[in-house]
């Protein structure tokens, strides 16, 4: 067993599992500002809850895409080129919700307003959907030929896994979402979501735990079978914390659905990172998409220190702002005017 | 293969999307730490002034910084896209940097800056200062892990060829290549240079509408006399010294910023003459070996055999100067070195499928030269305007304030745009510069570490697919950087009070002057 290599497959899944943990509530949070919110009170509530951590969490993203460029380039170069129309999606959604985020409260009008939460809500929805349909086809497989490049036209990975995955972290990142303003938001916002997430929990996992199962089914192993199982448990112990009001719990539980459903994905998959539907000679695995040992072992070393620093500022981070927001401590806007003598 | 290939728009988009994400970044470098100085000088000395300078250009760092980061995920992803061969066949040293860059960079970065921004009021002030330093500093350690892997491709270092592709052998080697730190240097230094135009150009606004307005006068011994207008928000007394100070400040950090460039330019100039010789060569239009330096050619400079290009004005010596440090050694020129690299790379790509229908063409080893030519001229050019602009406005703003015509208001505002074009000037000309290799061959390194750009492209991707992005790219960021200036401009003309509303008294006419808003209320919302 090649020791680096299968490290590294494991720190790209961690980072996964941080990207999907983490912004997931981001993701979600900007689509219930489509339709969750009442009023415009309401919405900065929503967004403001997110406010100082949102941007910290979308690093998660680009660092599993660098440690990927890093330790698996072939991994990296074969699987975005293939999933090159759903990714400039991505792209362009996580553009709209960012620069959102950032410039909506800066105007008064309403038109303004609403102009940026249209960006932010479908930005953060297809940026959702196309993260969810690339990782399920990168455990699914696409049609990849001996050098790993796509056949079959720009369409080619428009597959009911691509649907089921994007609905996925969709479902999930909208319960999610619903659990933290739970818990990091109060008023009605706060029991507005726990209803949200009380209604809607049993049928927004489904398509994650379909994922899951399918993958089990097809390439699990009794260990893999157990992770999922636990995160079943998470799941249901998280539905019946949020109905008894314990937002925490809840919160945690919906957070180890993913973690454990994700990585019985990952684990279930492992030695491939990126099957070929063509032929599984064409395979990509753990052993011919890596880096040289010398490169993985430079960036092993710059990850056990890097990784457990991030994760101590960032905690840190959630801690400094952990009080919840609430309809009083949303300040007024004040509209910017020209400061000049008018004439 | 189609009328127009899917490399040719490629690298278009590889251009576009990095120039324009080119255009934030150096103002976050640039402005990142001034705000961060402007802090600590508030946090030491407890003055108003700074107070206000902080919120000000901090919000402007702001809107400018969110750009930078919407466009910085294209980057990240674009290698893999449209450049998956090139991707495959650096991977093993290029990744390297990408990777820590994101964690050793982006997540200090982005995580601080959050703090910086909702932790007004929140966090303890030093701690608050302390994390404006830290995202401040994550930008420039960002800035140097990029440009380390930048540096790679003009100049590679620290691997062995196995199996046809560079493996690192020696990290350290390429952390350290000399290309990384001279560009690393000069382009912090250039950054600064846009920081400190735009202090110089928005403060001289400012003083101008004051006194425009009526509020500074000058006295009879010609000096300011500094004067208050209760109508118009933050327009008291404090205000005249917050835009002088940051005027000064801006035209002091754009001389400093030139002075660095020029000597940091110098250093990669001279290796440069070493590491890419044509590069250097095309840029002075020098065709035959000599020692002159071109000041101005004329002609076809695109032309081939050079025959077309006709020096206008030159400088003997100048050019082995650039390179070597003296004047008599003699540089060789375009018709010496093609031949060069004939010899050694071939004169045709290599019949390999991965060059699709390229294969067997005849490589063009001169990069485009009007670009390399101007692009050089022009990114010198526009740096020294800007310093010798900041040069004179330190003069004419001497008896503390600027002085009334609207013209020179103007040019003060558009001088904002120089140094942000010396910078896209210089890219331009080191990355186009670098064709037709993408992975440029180290002359001292390892024999066959190298990549022509028409091997770098996905294979598997179509021409529609490229063309697609690279419009959707194209127009999402031209309707961004509407709103971006839209913002910019909207917060400009609102003065301190646009983001430090308390000076606005119309917007809390039941205010009790007890201060900032205490209790539950967020200092900062979205
Ligand atoms: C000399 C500096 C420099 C250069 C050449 C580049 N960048 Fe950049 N980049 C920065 C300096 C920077 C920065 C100053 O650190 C930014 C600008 C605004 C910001 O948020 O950070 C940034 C943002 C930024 C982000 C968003 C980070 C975040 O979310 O906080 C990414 C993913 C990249 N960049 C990636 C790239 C790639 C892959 C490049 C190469 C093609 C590139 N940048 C060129
Ligand atoms: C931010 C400053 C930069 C600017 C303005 C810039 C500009 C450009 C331009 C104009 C091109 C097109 C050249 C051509 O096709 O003739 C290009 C190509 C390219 N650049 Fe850069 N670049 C920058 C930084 C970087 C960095 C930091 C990297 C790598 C880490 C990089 C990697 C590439 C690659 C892979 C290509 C595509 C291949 C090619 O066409 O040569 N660039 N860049
Ligand atoms: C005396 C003046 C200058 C000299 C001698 C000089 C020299 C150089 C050289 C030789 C290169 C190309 C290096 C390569 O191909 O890798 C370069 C690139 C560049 N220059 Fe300058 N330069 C000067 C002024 C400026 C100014 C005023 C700015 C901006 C304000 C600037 C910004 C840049 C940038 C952003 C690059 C591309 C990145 C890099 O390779 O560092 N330069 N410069």
């Amino acid at each position: 067993m090649d020791m680096l290599p299968t490290l590294w497959f494991a720190v790209i899944a961690v980072l996964w599992i941080g990207y999907l943990f983490l912004e997931g509530f981001d993701l979600g949070v900007g689509m219930h500002l489509l339709f969750s919110a009442r009023n415009e009170n309401q919405r900065r509530v929503m967004l403001n809850a997110i406010g100082p951590v949102w941007d910290g969490n979308e690093v998660w993203l680009i660092t599993a895409a660098g440690a990927t460029f890093a330790a698996f380039p072939v991994w990296y170069a074969s699987l975005f080129s293939a999933l090159y129309l759903p990714l400039v999606f991505v792209l362009l959604g996580l553009i709209f919700r960012a620069v959102a985020i950032e410039y909506r409260g800066k105007g008064t009008t309403v038109r303004w307003r609403r102009g940026w939460d249209v960006a932010l809500g479908l930005g953060s929805l297809v940026a959702a959907f196309g993260i969810g349909a690339a990782l399920a086809l990168t455990t699914t497989g696409l049609p990849l030929d001996a050098n790993g490049d796509r056949v079959g036209g720009a369409f080619a990975w428009l597959t009911g896994y691509a649907v089921i995955g994007g609905l996925a972290v969709v479902g999930f990142s909208l319960v999610h979402a619903a659990s933290f303003l739970a818990l990091k938001t109060d008023g009605d916002v706060r029991s507005a979501s726990r209803r949200f997430a009380r209604r809607w929990a049993p049928i927004a996992l489904l398509p994650l735990l379909i994922w899951v199962v399918a993958l089990q089914a097809s390439r699990g192993s009794a260990v893999t079978w157990g992770i999922a199982a636990v995160a079943v448990l998470g799941g249901v112990a998280a539905w019946l914390a949020n109905g008894r009001g314990r937002e925490g719990w809840a919160f945690v539980g919906f957070g180890a659905f993913l973690a454990a459903g994700a990585a019985s994905i990952f684990m279930a998959s492992y030695p491939v990172v990126l099957p070929s539907t063509i032929d599984h000679a064409f395979d990509l695995t753990v052993g011919n998409a890596s880096s040289s040992p010398y490169t993985l072992g430079v960036m092993s070393i710059v990850a056990c220190f890097g990784i457990p620093v991030v994760l101590a500022y960032q905690a840190w981070t959630y801690w400094v702002f952990r009080r919840r927001v609430s309809a009083s401590s949303i300040p007024e806007v004040h509209p910017v005017r020209p400061a000049v003598r008018q004439r | 293969m189609n009328a127009i290939d899917p490399l040719l728009i490629a690298r278009w988009q590889f251009g576009i999307t990095t120039v324009y994400h080119f255009w934030m970044v150096p103002l976050t470098l640039g402005l990142g730490p001034l705000v961060a100085i402007m802090q600590l000088m508030w946090h030491r000395t407890g003055n108003e002034r700074y107070y206000r300078m902080v919120k000000f250009w901090g919000k402007l760092y702001l809107i400018n910084f969110i750009m930078g980061v919407a466009t910085g995920l294209v980057q990240e992803f674009q290698f893999g896209l449209a450049w998956s061969e090139y991707s495959k066949f650096v991977g093993d040293v290029f990744g390297a940097p990408l990777a820590m860059e994101s964690l050793l960079a982006f997540f200090v970065e982005s995580t601080f800056l959050g703090l910086w921004i909702f932790g007004w009021n929140k966090l303890p002030r030093t701690i608050h200062v302390a994390c404006l330093w830290m995202a401040v500093a994550g930008s420039v350690v960002s800035a140097y892990f990029i440009i380390v892997a930048n540096s790679w491709m003009q100049h590679p270092v620290g691997v062995d060829l196995v199996n046809g592709r560079p493996i690192m052998t020696d990290v350290w080697a390429v952390l350290t290549n000399s290309t990384a730190i001279s560009a690393f240097t000069h382009t912090i230094f250039g950054s600064l240079g846009v920081g400190g135009a735009f202090l110089l150009g928005i403060a001289w606004y400012q003083l101008w509408q004051r006194r425009r307005d009526g509020i500074d006068t000058l006295g009879a011994d010609r000096r300011v006399i500094v004067g208050e207008a209760s109508d118009i928000p933050g327009r008291d007394r404090a205000d005249h010294g917050v835009w002088l100070v940051s005027l000064r400040i801006g035209a002091v950090v754009a001389m400093v910023a030139f002075a660095g460039v020029a000597i940091t330019g110098d250093a990669q100039a001279k290796l440069m003459f070493q590491q890419q010789p044509l590069k250097m060569a095309a840029a002075e239009g020098a065709c035959h070996t000599g020692t002159s330096f071109s000041v101005l050619s004329i002609g076809t400079l695109g032309s081939k055999n050079c025959n077309d290009v006709i020096p206008v004005i030159e400088i003997p010596g100048l050019l082995s100067f650039l390179a070597n440090g003296n004047f008599t050694t003699d540089i060789k020129g375009i018709n010496e070195l093609i031949p060069q690299y004939q010899a050694q790379y071939g004169t045709t790509l290599p019949n390999n499928p991965i060059y699709g229908d390229r294969a067997g063409t005849t490589i063009d080893y001169l990069p485009v030269m009007e670009v390399t030519y101007w692009g050089f001229r022009l990114m010198i050019g526009f740096g020294g305007l800007a310093a010798f602009a900041a040069l004179v406005a330190l003069w004419l703003t001497r008896r503390g304030t600027v002085p009334r015509p609207r013209w020179l208001m103007q040019l003060a505002v558009a001088g904002i745009l120089a140094p942000f074009a010396a910078n896209s000037a210089g890219w331009i000309f080191t990355e186009m510069g670098r064709q037709p290799f993408v992975v440029a061959p180290n002359p001292s390194g390892v024999d066959g570490v190298y990549m022509f750009t028409a091997a770098a492209v996905s294979p598997g991707v179509s021409f529609g697919e490229i063309l697609f992005s690279v419009i959707s790219l194209t127009l999402v960021y031209a309707v961004l950087m509407v709103f971006e200036l839209r913002l910019l401009v909207r917060y400009v003309r609102g003065g301190v009070a646009s983001a430090i509303p308390e000076l606005d008294q119309r917007n809390d006419p039941d205010s009790s002057d007890d201060g900032p808003a205490s209790g539950d209320v967020l200092a900062f919302a979205y």
